[in-house]
């Protein structure tokens, strides 16, 4: 039975994903694309990836979706019809590949192989040790923020970047002119009565739920990443129901950019502790003098520093387009 | 029955080939951007469909005396961490596209390059 759930969802993801590519109309195009996303995150549901789900279902469908808006607002919705652009030669090229991938695809081991390669090498030494050395029961965190911490901060590093260049890119120009043009067209949902006073009340709730799932994280399904993305998309609910001006008060840029740099600066902080107390970077064992006890507490704060950089950088990059004045 | 195992990595196949078509062969930058946002979810998949073990459960350890199949954490955490990843560079190329509209007045790739042409 769930095996036939998941063949109708792949199935219906590639049937959306040809209706994106093909409507002229970039408004239904995004969202369509946040279709794609629910149908996705219930595809890795699925697949036993219940963090994966988790993210995909705030990042793709939630926050994606808002950002597309944002961006469409300051650009118009149509496709221009794209009259005498050859059509066959990347049809070609997507054949050619489509059919070397597929054929490549008879050489992989089925879907839930036990044997298959990728299940030899490190996975089993991760799923033996976690309990061990740290006591935890979500192994996705104890990989993400404990034995992988490293690729992790990597990560948090590009995501504060791409975040700073959203703002640099888009901080150009006008600032007096956008910022009282803009806070006076947009007032978001306040004369809906309906949507704002359900968004309202959803707010709390959806702030909560981030805040359970960053601070559960090591026990259930969770962690920085998704606690992050919710709790954003939180923060731009409420910009969407109340207007721009309302939204960007009680977050207002320098706490934005101090929340998105503070907390990769917490995550260097914590690998540079290990090192100050005698270990290598991010070695959490010696946080504490019992190991298991400073591998939690490195993960606790890790992952703060995660979910922190995370929050700021969403808002920060929605602000960044909310702000802008459409150009004529 | 051999093949049905293999239909995650056909979907995969197809998803990746659509957004590659979206990337390459339309004009309009929106369009390649949600073209590269499927390519993405493509690669996604793939991992995610490596890492099912079958009769597995989500690698969260409840009762550690039991003996349990997990699905393999290690596909889960690259991938969790690409999704935030891919949206931030996904913003970053909004961003882009928000200022060439402004200095062009279009966000058709044939119209900028034509206009580049006439300058």
């Amino acid at each position: 039975m769930i095996t036939a759930f998941g063949f109708v969802l792949l199935t219906l993801l590639v049937v959306t994903a040809v209706a994106i590519v093909v409507t002229p109309n970039l408004f239904v195009a995004v969202m369509l694309m946040s279709i794609f996303s629910l149908l996705m995150a219930a595809t890795f549901f699925l697949l036993d990836a219940a963090d994966v789900a988790l993210t995909e279902a705030a990042i793709g469908a939630g926050m994606s979706t808002i950002l597309f808006l944002g961006a469409l607002a300051l650009m118009g919705e149509r496709e221009a019809k794209q009259a005498g652009r050859q059509r066959w030669l990347p049809l070609a090229v997507i054949a050619l590949t489509a059919f070397t991938v597929i054929y490549a695809t008879f050489d992989k081991p089925r879907l839930g192989d036990p044997a298959a390669p990728v299940h030899q090498h490190v996975a089993p030494w991760y799923l033996e040790q976690t309990p061990v050395l740290m006591e935890v029961s979500n192994v996705v965190t104890a990989v993400l923020a404990g034995f992988r911490a490293y690729d992790t901060l990597g990560e948090v590093l590009v995501i504060l970047t791409a975040g700073i260049g959203v703002m640099l890119i888009l901080a150009n120009g006008r600032p007096d002119l956008s910022r009282q043009g803009r806070a006076s067209a947009s007032v978001g949902l306040r004369h809906h009565l309906i949507p704002r006073v359900v968004g309202q009340l959803l707010i709390p709730f959806i702030v909560l739920f981030g805040l359970y799932l960053q601070f559960h994280g090591e026990f259930g399904p969770g962690g920085g990443f998704q606690a992050g993305a919710i709790i954003a998309v939180g923060i731009v609910l409420h910009a969407l129901l109340e207007g721009e001006a309302a939204g960007r008060a009680i977050l207002p840029t320098p706490v934005l950019v101090g929340l998105m740099t503070g907390g990769a600066l917490l995550f260097c902080a914590v690998g540079f502790a290990g090192m100050l107390l005698g270990g290598n970077f991010l070695d959490y064992a010696v946080l504490a003098a019992n190991p298991v006890a400073g591998q939690q507490l490195g993960i606790h704060l890790v992952e703060a520093g995660v979910g922190i950089t995370v929050t700021g950088t969403l808002v920060a990059a929605f602000h960044a387009f909310a702000d802008r004045e459409p150009a004529a | 029955m051999k093949y049905f195992g293999l239909y995650n990595y056909w979907v995969f196949t197809l998803l990746l080939m659509i957004g590659l078509y979206a990337v390459i062969a339309k004009a309009n930058l929106v369009k390649k951007l949600l073209g590269l946002s499927i390519f993405q979810s493509a690669v996604f998949l793939l991992y995610i469909s490596m890492a099912k073990v079958d009769g597995g459960t989500a690698p969260i350890i409840q009762h550690a005396d039991e003996p349990q199949v997990f699905s393999n954490p290690l596909p889960h955490v690259l991938i969790l961490t690409a999704i935030v990843v891919g949206i931030s560079t996904i913003a970053l190329g909004l961003a882009i596209v928000v200022r060439i509209r402004e200095e062009y007045g279009t966000i058709e790739e044939n119209e900028i390059q034509a206009r580049d042409r006439d300058r």
